[in-house]
């Protein structure tokens, strides 16, 4: 019942499989939400199982605590090259949102955008998860990550929907939109002058409920805060607590969301409406311009 | 129920209303994001500008301030039977290459034509991409039909004239339709102010469009796209990963990868998280195990051993349009991108060049312009497997990339006559240049007393050749051989070298440099790893008129050239070095007690 999904989950693995062939410093963020977990799934269909680059979240320290202790758990059972990032220094100086120091777009330009720039650049201690010990040492490895898949969907928001699925980026990881490379016929810009960072879109296609609808197909375990819990409410988006609020919705497991997401109430309202940042100014716009995903 | 998706791109020259139709047909099927409109409506307000349907793409500011479309949106509609990503191109010709990139995607087209203003030259040129990038079901909307009083004459005219402009490059569209996008005529209803019009409104025909699908019925075409061979926790499995482009293949049957004609037959399809399956077809990726094991690298195209081939070859007849900003001209090196496959290629001749919005063609043109259409022969260092566009579009269509950038694309048209003419002109070339000493090759040979000679030792990517190649040379050496191992070239073609370094590059240089030692008279050991019977043979060219032998270390995957010797894998250096000694006498490249 859900072959439309054969094509798109063709086509990410498609680009998964030409990221790894032309990318050497290769990783992938992970954010712990479910666009993320359903791209990290398919890295795995694409590799067989072995997923063969690092998996990068940055942890703001905001985060809810449920999603880290998924996050380890799934780690450590799938075997994953775990790192996560953090803007250490912002935190221990109390400049940000919650503390009452920033804006809150200000706060994820410093938690979230600084925090993922100086990961990927190796600049910050990149935080490895050793299975052995089972906990998080730092990562000797500070070679810049020049190609980086994420997993943003282009129905998203009005600036991802003009997103390639090999998107070039300069030094300061700066997104020319006005000047993008063709892409055509499978064919991606894949050649670069040095210097160059690249994004990877394998999830451009997708929609939100493409994502569920895989979710449900694949039996992909997902943090629960996406499901009704009695309460009445859950989490659409999920990000740090101070800024993300849950949604009214009874949807207390991935069947319930898809119904609600096909028929329901929420068939016209934003998925990151409960994102408070976005509301702001130009929000996502300018964030996404400096790095952000 | 599941609901269908369809990729629909909407074209057309600057102004003439396609974001408009977008935004629209997205306000009046009611596929907005609750309050969007009221948002775009207010924001307009508070800027004192007049509210316009095109306002609901333009999401990102300086789009905005130009008020044009820079590159392709996506956004998706429903109408009552399915759903669709509408992909907005722009119409500016400077944005070319991102109208390519949005049709490219799509699997129908609008072409939106201004009543008032008529066919302009982007209207010809969007038409004629649209062919060229195989998208064959088009509606061609006239839009503006409030500007010229909703006239029937003025609709017929514009369809008269751009009918006649699609037949004459093959095009026959789906539909003629008159719209007025502003006021949202036509769009979903027929509308009382078009009443002479008798068709469906716009929104039927975009549901009568077909989605393509994968077609099964033609030959099986799997381009491979990697090999894998993951060896943690105990994965011993090789396997070949890529998408089938077309055709289907079940396990047991027997396969042959092209160019290099290797053999094999389908063991396993491996897939992560799925039921085992014993066929795939086409639009799937998917990876198979094949035994025996054979040796292939991406960029070949897996085929049924029964099947009609695809053409193989160096040289083909294509046509091409051109995105680059610098000209493409013969004497340049570009790099072809086909399926999976990447190979160093030059433009030998221009047929005809056209102009795309005149279609004016222009014969004997020396280059390749910007936004030219061209009817061209290309020649590829190596060989490489493609199709027609009419037996498989999805391995007739390649790309050519200019330094960094994709700067055009192209479809195979046929096989040109194959002269390798690149190798043996830059052999012409070399040799006519080349300024001769009274001191032959016959007169060094005797000087140093041994016939100089290129020693290759060819292996797998992941075996070691180095500790024997280096053993040889101190061997010889020791026996008073004049002798060089040349160490570099495991750098550059090992499995360390650099991800997307130009390999036929380097087997052109190395085979340059056995040339001027082999000239001087010299015995050289080149370690040459992965090597394939192809690069084998350009090396043996370009070191002409010496002699060249070629040592396979390890499983052999050299099937089409000729191997000297065979060595195991695991050999000592020792014996290993012994052996291509004797293979030296064997050959008379030197005696063994030479006075």
């Amino acid at each position: 019942m859900y072959e439309h999904l054969d094509k798109l989950e063709a086509q990410s693995v498609y680009i998964f499989r030409e990221a790894y062939r032309k990318f050497k410093n290769l990783a992938m963020l992970w954010s712990i939400g479910k666009d993320s977990t359903v791209l990290l799934w398919l890295a795995r269909k694409a590799f067989l199982g072995h997923v063969p680059f690092p998996l990068v979240h940055i942890d703001t320290s905001f985060k809810i605590p449920e999603m880290i202790s998924y996050r380890d758990h799934l780690a450590l059972s799938w075997r994953l090259n775990m790192v996560y990032g953090q803007n250490t220094e912002a935190l221990r100086a109390k400049r940000t949102f919650p503390d009452g120091a920033l804006s809150r777009t200000e706060c994820c330009q410093a938690l979230k955008s600084d925090a993922l720039r100086h990961t990927l650049s190796g600049e910050w201690t990149r935080f490895r998860l050793d299975h052995k010990l089972k906990k998080y040492v730092p990562d000797e490895n500070t070679e810049p990550y020049t190609g980086v898949i994420v997993g943003v969907r282009a129905d998203e928001e009005g600036s991802r929907s003009k997103e390639r699925y090999f998107s070039p980026r300069d030094k300061h990881n700066d997104w020319n939109v006005d000047d993008q490379p063709p892409e055509l016929w499978n064919q991606f810009k894949t050649d670069f002058a040095p210097g160059t960072h690249i994004r990877i879109h394998p999830l451009l296609d997708w929609t939100e409920l493409n994502i569920w609808e895989y979710i449900h197909r694949e039996s992909i375990p997902v943090v629960s805060l996406y499901f009704d819990c009695g309460e009445g409410t859950r989490y659409r988006s999920l990000g740090c607590y101070p800024c993300t609020t849950p949604v009214a919705s009874k949807a207390r497991n991935v069947e319930e969301i898809i119904e609600e997401l096909r028929t329901g109430k929420f068939s016209n309202v934003a998925e990151r409406s409960g994102r408070a940042q976005d509301l702001e100014g130009a929000g996502l716009e300018v964030l996404r311009r400096s790095g952000y995903m | 129920m599941q609901r269908e998706r369809l990729n629909l791109v909407v074209v057309g020259h600057v102004d003439h209303g396609k974001s408009t139709v977008i935004g629209r047909l997205l306000a009046d099927t009611g596929s907005l994001p609750e309050g969007r409109l009221e948002q775009v409506k207010a924001t307009c307000a508070r800027n004192a500008k007049p509210f316009e349907y095109a306002f609901l793409l333009d999401a990102l500011a300086n789009e905005q301030s130009q008020g044009i479309t820079i590159d392709t949106a996506r956004c998706f509609f429903k109408s009552k039977t399915r759903d669709y990503i509408i992909i907005d191109a722009p119409g500016h010709i400077e944005f070319l290459k991102n109208m390519v990139t949005g049709a490219a995607r799509a699997e129908a087209a609008l072409l939106v034509i201004d009543a008032k203003e008529g066919v302009r030259e982007n209207s010809r040129r969007h038409g004629y991409m649209l062919s060229m990038l195989g998208i064959r079901q088009v509606v061609v909307c006239v839009n503006k039909m409030d500007l010229v009083a909703y006239a029937e004459s003025a609709y017929e005219a514009i369809s008269a004239e751009y009918a006649a402009f699609l037949a004459r490059i093959g095009v026959r569209p789906a539909a003629f339709i008159p719209i007025s996008a502003i006021n949202g005529e036509n769009l979903i209803e027929p509308a009382a102010s078009l009443g002479w019009y008798r068709g469906p409104a716009l929104l039927d025909l975009i549901d009568g469009f077909a989605n393509e699908k994968a077609s099964d019925e033609k030959s099986f075409r799997f381009p491979v796209q990697d090999v894998y061979k993951f060896t943690e926790y105990g994965d011993d499995r090789r396997v070949v990963a890529g998408r089938v482009e077309s055709g289907s293949i079940g396990v047991g049957e027997e396969v042959v990868f092209l160019p290099s004609n290797k053999r094999a037959r389908i063991r396993s399809i491996e897939e992560f998280s799925h039921e085992p399956r014993t066929s795939v077809s086409a639009g799937l990726s998917t990876a198979f195990t094949v035994e025996p094991e054979v040796y292939v690298r991406p960029g070949e195209v897996m085929v049924r051993a029964g099947d009609p081939p695809p053409m193989v070859g160096t040289t083909f007849r294509a046509n091409l349009f051109w995105m680059g900003r610098q000209p493409m001209v013969r004497g340049r090196k570009y790099k072809l991108k086909i399926a999976t496959a990447e190979v160093p290629v030059w433009l030998r001749a221009v047929r005809s060049a056209l102009d795309a919005s005149e279609l004016q063609a222009v014969e004997a043109k020396g280059q390749i312009d910007l936004y030219d259409v061209a009817d061209c022969v290309l020649e590829t260092f190596k060989p490489v497997a493609g199709d027609r566009i009419g037996d498989v579009a999805a391995t007739g269509r390649f790309v050519i990339v200019d330094g960094f950038e994709i700067a055009g694309g192209g479809i195979l048209i046929e096989q040109a006559s194959e002269e390798r003419s690149l190798v043996r002109e830059h052999i012409r070339v070399r040799e006519r240049g080349w300024e001769r000493t009274p001191i032959t090759a016959g007169i060094r040979s005797a000087r140093y007393q041994q016939r100089s000679t290129f020693v290759v030792v060819a292996g797998e990517a992941d075996v070691d050749a180095r500790p024997l190649a280096r053993r040889l040379e101190e061997r010889l050496l020791e026996r008073g051989r004049f002798v060089y191992y040349l160490g570099l070239s495991n750098a550059l073609l090992g499995v360390q070298a650099d991800v997307g370094e130009d390999r036929s590059e380097f087997i052109r240089r190395l085979g340059e440099v056995a040339h001027l030692f082999t000239d001087a008279g010299t015995i050289l050991i080149a370690t040459v790893p992965d090597a394939d019977d192809d690069e084998l043979s350009i090396l043996r060219e370009l070191n002409r008129p010496n002699d060249m032998l070629v040592v396979s270390l390890g499983e052999g995957q050299l099937d089409g050239s000729p191997v000297d010797l065979r060595l195991a894998e695991g050999i000592e250096p020792e014996s290993g070095a012994r052996e291509i000694e004797s293979l030296l006498m064997r050959n008379n490249v030197f005696v063994e007690y030479a006075i």
